[in-house]
C-alpha cells in the first residue's frame, strides 16, 4: 500500500533520513520507535509529503505521490493523519471540524455529514460534544475528536504522529483505546510513539529507527524480547 | 484681536463658517474611507504572496512568475514605508496627474491607497503568521490544497488578530490625510486654513481642526473597541 525507496531528507548538511527503504501492506499496524532525533516524525511526514523528501519516492496506492505531477490533495484524502498538537480548527464547532473536508471536498451534503459525524462522535461517546468548541474540550477529548474527524474522510491508511505525546497521563488510555478499536476494525496503521505498551500489543510490526535507518524491525514479541541492534538494545533498556 | 471667544466665533459661526468644517470633514472621511478599502485589497493581496511564497514547492513558470511577484511586493512595501506620505503625494501628484482636469480627491484617495497598502500588507502578513503552522498541516492532510486551507481554515482565524490592528491603521490614515492640504484638497486641514486667511486669524481655525479630528479618532477608537469586545465574545480559542 505505501512503499519508499531510497528515501533521504537533508536539511543542509543534516541527514534526517539516510534512505529508507519499506513497504507497508494493506491491514498492518506499524508502530515506529526511536530516541528523539531520530528521524521517525520526518519519515512518517514524509508518506503523505507534509515534509518533501530531499531524494527517493514515496509510492502510494500504485502512485508515485513524490512525482510532482502526482495530485497530492486526492491521494491525502485517502491518508489520514493525527498529529501530537491535535490541530483541531478552533473557530469551528467539533461538528464543523469533523464535516468541513466531507462536504469540501468529497461533496457530501450538510445533512448526510453531520449524520456521519454525530455516528463517529456517538462511537466515542461524545455526542453531547457536537455543538462545543474544541476549547470546552480536554486533551484526550481533543485528539480523539481529532482522529475521527480524519476517519469522517473513510481513509484507506491512519499515520500517527506522537498522538500521546501532548496529553496529561490520565487521558491516554483513551486515545490509545480508540487507536486499538481501529486496529482492531483493521485499519492500515502507522503510529510514531513512545507508548511501548501500545506498540507491545497492537503492533503487527515494531520498527527501530535511528540516526536516519530502520536500524532493526521485527515482530513485537521478537522485538521486545530479544533485539539485536546495540542501539536498539541500549533504547529499549532506557524506556522499558 | 478681541478676546478668544470673538476669535472663535468669527472662525466658526461667523458667516456660516462652520459650513466648511463640515464640507471639509467630509473630504477627510471620503478619502479616509476609500484608502483604507484601496489599502486593505492591496495588503491582503501582498501579504497573501509573501507568505506563501517561501513555501511555494512547484517548480516551473509558477515558481518564477510567485517569486517575482515577492520582488515586486518587497521593493514596494520598502519604498513606500522608506519615503515621507508627503513626498510620495506630491510625486504622485506631479508624475501622473498633471492634465488640469486632474481630481485632487480621487489623487489623495489613489495614493494614501498605495501608501496604506504597504502598512497593511505587514499588518495581515502578522496575523496569517500568528497562526500556528499545525492548522496549515491539518487543513492539508485532509485533502485541502494552499488556498482552500487558507480560505477555510487559517483566514478566518487570522482575522481575529488582524481586525484591531488594521482599526489603528485607519485611525493614523484619517490623520495623516491632512497632508492631502498640499495638493490643494480642500479636506478639513486646508479648509481651517482658508478660514484662517479669511479672518486673519490662524490660530482658532487649527485649533478646530485639531478638535474635529480629535472627536474622530477617539469616536473611532470607541467603536473598535467595542467591536473588538464582541469579537473576543465570540472568540472561542
Amino acid at each position: 500500500m505505501i512503499e519508499t525507496k531510497d528515501l533521504k531528507k537533508i536539511y543542509g548538511d543534516h541527514v534526517v533520513l539516510n534512505g529508507i527503504n519499506e513497504t507497508i501492506q494493506k491491514g498492518e499496524k506499524v508502530v515506529v520507535v526511536g530516541p528523539s532525533g531520530s528521524g521517525k516524525s520526518t519519515f512518517l511526514r514524509c508518506l503523505n509529503l507534509l515534509e518533501m523528501p530531499t531524494s527517493g519516492e514515496v509510492w502510494f496506492e500504485g502512485n508515485n505521490i513524490t512525482d510532482p505531477k502526482c495530485d497530492i490533495n486526492k491521494l491525502r484524502q485517502k491518508m489520514g493523519m493525527v498529529f501530537q498538537q491535535f490541530n483541531l480548527f478552533p473557530h469551528l464547532s467539533v461538528k464543523e471540524n469533523i464535516t468541513l473536508a466531507p462536504i469540501k471536498l468529497l461533496g457530501m451534503k450538510k445533512e448526510e455529514a453531520d449524520k456521519k459525524a454525530i455516528e463517529l462522535l456517538t462511537r466515542i461517546g461524545l455526542q453531547d460534544k457536537a455543538d462545543a468548541y474544541p476549547n470546552q474540550l480536554s486533551g484526550g477529548q481533543k485528539q480523539r475528536i481529532a482522529i475521527i474527524r480524519a476517519l469522517a474522510m473513510n481513509p484507506d491508511v491512519m499515520l500517527f504522529d506522537e498522538p500521546t505525546s501532548a496529553l496529561d497521563p490520565e487521558m491516554v488510555g483513551e486515545v490509545l483505546e480508540l487507536m486499538k478499536e481501529l486496529a482492531d476494525a483493521g485499519m492500515t496503521m502507522v503510529v510514531v510513539t513512545h507508548e511501548m505498551g501500545f506498540a507491545r500489543e497492537v503492533a503487527t510490526r515494531v520498527m527501530f529507527i535511528d540516526e536516519g535507518q530502520v536500524k532493526e524491525q521485527n515482530t513485537p514479541e521478537e522485538f521486545f524480547r530479544n533485539p539485536q541492534n546495540p542501539r536498539l538494545k541500549d533504547f529499549l533498556s532506557k524506556v522499558l | 484681536m478681541g478676546s478668544i471667544l470673538d476669535r472663535f466665533y468669527r472662525a466658526f459661526i461667523a458667516e456660516e463658517r462652520y459650513l466648511a468644517y463640515i464640507e471639509g470633514l467630509k473630504v477627510t472621511i471620503e478619502i479616509s474611507f476609500f484608502a483604507i478599502l484601496i489599502g486593505v485589497l492591496i495588503g491582503v493581496v501582498i501579504a497573501v504572496v509573501k507568505v506563501s511564497s517561501p513555501k511555494y514547492q512547484g517548480k516551473g513558470l509558477g515558481k518564477i512568475l510567485l517569486t517575482v511577484a515577492e520582488k515586486i511586493c518587497s521593493l514596494y512595501v520598502t519604498i513606500i514605508r522608506g519615503t515621507p506620505v508627503m513626498l510620495q503625494l506630491l510625486i504622485i501628484y506631479n508624475l501622473i496627474f498633471t492634465s488640469r482636469d486632474a481630481n485632487e480627491i480621487v489623487t489623495a484617495i489613489i495614493c494614501f491607497g498605495i501608501n496604506s497598502g504597504a502598512y497593511v500588507s505587514e499588518i495581515v502578513r502578522a496575523g496569517i503568521e500568528s497562526i500556528d503552522k499545525g492548522q496549515m498541516e491539518a487543513g492539508r492532510t485532509l485533502g485541502f490544497n494552499y488556498v482552500q486551507t487558507m480560505g477555510y481554515i487559517v483566514m478566518p482565524q487570522a482575522v481575529r488578530n488582524i481586525l484591531p490592528a488594521l482599526g489603528n491603521e485607519f485611525i493614523s490614515l484619517i490623520k495623516e490625510t491632512s497632508v492631502a492640504s498640499v495638493i490643494a484638497v480642500s479636506d478639513i486641514m486646508k479648509n481651517a486654513q482658508y478660514v484662517g486667511s479669511a479672518t486673519y486669524d490662524i490660530l482658532p481655525p487649527l485649533v478646530i481642526a485639531a478638535g474635529v479630528y480629535l472627536v474622530m479618532v477617539i469616536g473611532l477608537s470607541k467603536g473598535l473597541e467595542v467591536f473588538g469586545r464582541r469579537l473576543g465574545q465570540s472568540d472561542r480559542n
